[in-house]
């Protein structure tokens, strides 16, 4: 028996929930059924031109996405509860920031999968065209996503042991993500009408997706043995 | 384990409890519903941190330095239901460093299941689903085995087939706490009952019919 490596685990880890939710489908279709009703919804409320649709995706895109991520980051960790199955990690030897990492991963997988499953859809019911360069919507997307997840995958499991966690995450977990979102949204508005660059906006998503990576992986250990 | 308290709030499940335990026995840990069993294993799993008091396993009050020489099975079964018994063991054998298959097979035919049933562990028996979850507890080959109700919902053939597994494990040199409600079945087995009541030990004995009347 040899000690078990960090990214070893958080590997084989995040293989074992890529493998329960192909099983199971639980993150994916209800993130997917909650985004497609918000696009739905948004698209029969108003009729916007071509012109407002630009300047209001990004709001839309991104609260929908965020909406629709909280579904699986509520899911992530409910199976793990399920028959106390987070004991048996707790009590090994494993390191808990290969967990929270793994987690991590496997959210962004679920919701990048959403993202690009959504995207076609608000682009024909919205009418969208990029006037500013397209590929950078491609890194807002990236760093947005990981933004979303690794907060939310840190506050999931604090509000695992709350009586109402359902209700806990939004709680705990949309007014610490403004930032994130404001920069999201923004960037992306400022990509899609081409009016401004999207520069700052990116910058700061990249301080905010180290930041707060760095301070999960710090605190997780805590938050993982807490009773 | 020295003048050990656990709290919930107000409420003491443990009200200092001192105890120690020699390797290499069996040791049946009954009482009421209530008396602080699963929370004094849980305890000495390191799931639960006491309020007061301390637990030395193997020479440390470190419980997480020598996580890997425990093996700790709960009420619950601690296993994947969407997966089958072997991915369930391949998985939790990676978390100890085991990389190879031969040890999950292994302990899955010592409880008696096939390791090539596929079957989602969520569509066993639940004497299946405990004797698979057994399994898991002794993967790592611990030293020290922590049962809480090993035998509840479990036939009595299946059960006796766990005790004498229990006590191959014990002549093997493993220390094994077993909680539970079925103290006849450890008769005979067993090294020591020991009586718990109100969070506290209240007797210790060798043969089961001696701690009645605690």
């Amino acid at each position: 028996m040899v000690k078990p490596g960090p990214i070893g685990i958080a590997r084989t880890t995040l293989l074992k929930d890529l493998r329960l939710e192909w099983r199971s489908k639980d993150a994916i279709n209800s993130m997917l059924f909650f985004a497609l009703l918000v696009v739905v919804i948004f698209s029969f409320s108003f009729d916007p031109t071509a012109e407002e649709s630009r300047r209001i995706a990004g709001g839309l895109v991104w609260v929908s996405f965020l909406f629709a991520a909280v579904v699986a980051l509520n899911q992530t960790w409910a199976r793990e509860l399920r028959n106390q199955v987070l004991d048996a990690y707790r009590v090994s030897p494993a390191p808990a920031n290969s967990l929270f990492l793994a987690k991590s991963v496997g959210n962004f997988v679920f919701v990048a999968v959403l993202e690009a499953l959504m995207t076609p859809l608000f682009i024909v019911f919205y009418n969208l065209r990029a006037v500013g360069p397209a590929y950078q919507l491609l890194i807002v997307a990236v760093l947005g996503t990981w933004a979303l997840v690794v907060n939310g995958t840190f506050f999931a499991a604090i509000s695992l042991r709350t009586r109402s966690r359902e209700i806990m995450l939004p709680l705990l977990l949309f007014p610490i993500s403004i930032p994130a979102l404001l920069a999201m949204v923004e960037a992306t508005s400022s990509i899609l009408t081409g009016e401004f660059s999207p520069r700052f906006w990116i910058v700061l998503l990249v301080a905010y997706d180290v930041v707060f990576t760095i301070a999960s992986l710090f605190l997780f250990e805590l938050v993982l043995h807490a009773e | 384990m020295r003048d050990l308290v656990k709290q919930f709030g107000r409420f003491a499940a443990l009200r200092g409890v001192n105890a120690d335990f020699v390797p290499s026995r069996l040791y049946a840990i009954l009482g009421d519903n209530g008396a602080g069993k699963t929370t004094l294993l849980r305890s000495l799993a390191g799931l639960s941190a006491p309020s007061r008091g301390t637990i030395s396993i193997m020479g440390t009050t470190n419980l997480r330095s020598i996580c890997s020489h425990l093996g700790y099975m709960a009420h619950p079964s601690l296993l994947y239901d969407e997966l089958s018994g072997m991915e369930n063991l391949r998985y939790f054998a990676r978390l100890y460093g085991i990389d190879n298959n031969k040890r999950c097979e292994e302990v899955i035919r010592s409880v008696n299941l096939d390791p090539e049933l596929q079957r989602p562990v969520g569509q066993y028996s639940q004497g299946m689903r405990q004797r698979m979850s057994l399994a898991r507890a002794f993967l790592n080959d611990p030293e020290i085995l922590l049962l809480d109700e090993p035998f509840s919902n479990v036939d009595l053939r299946s059960a006796r087939e766990m005790v004498n597994l229990l006590i191959q494990l014990r002549d093997q040199g493993k220390t094994i706490l077993v909680v539970t409600h079925q103290a006849s079945l450890l008769s005979g087995a067993a090294n020591e009952f020991v009586w718990m009541e109100a969070g506290q030990i209240v007797n210790r004995t060798e043969h089961l019919n001696m701690g009645k009347g605690y």
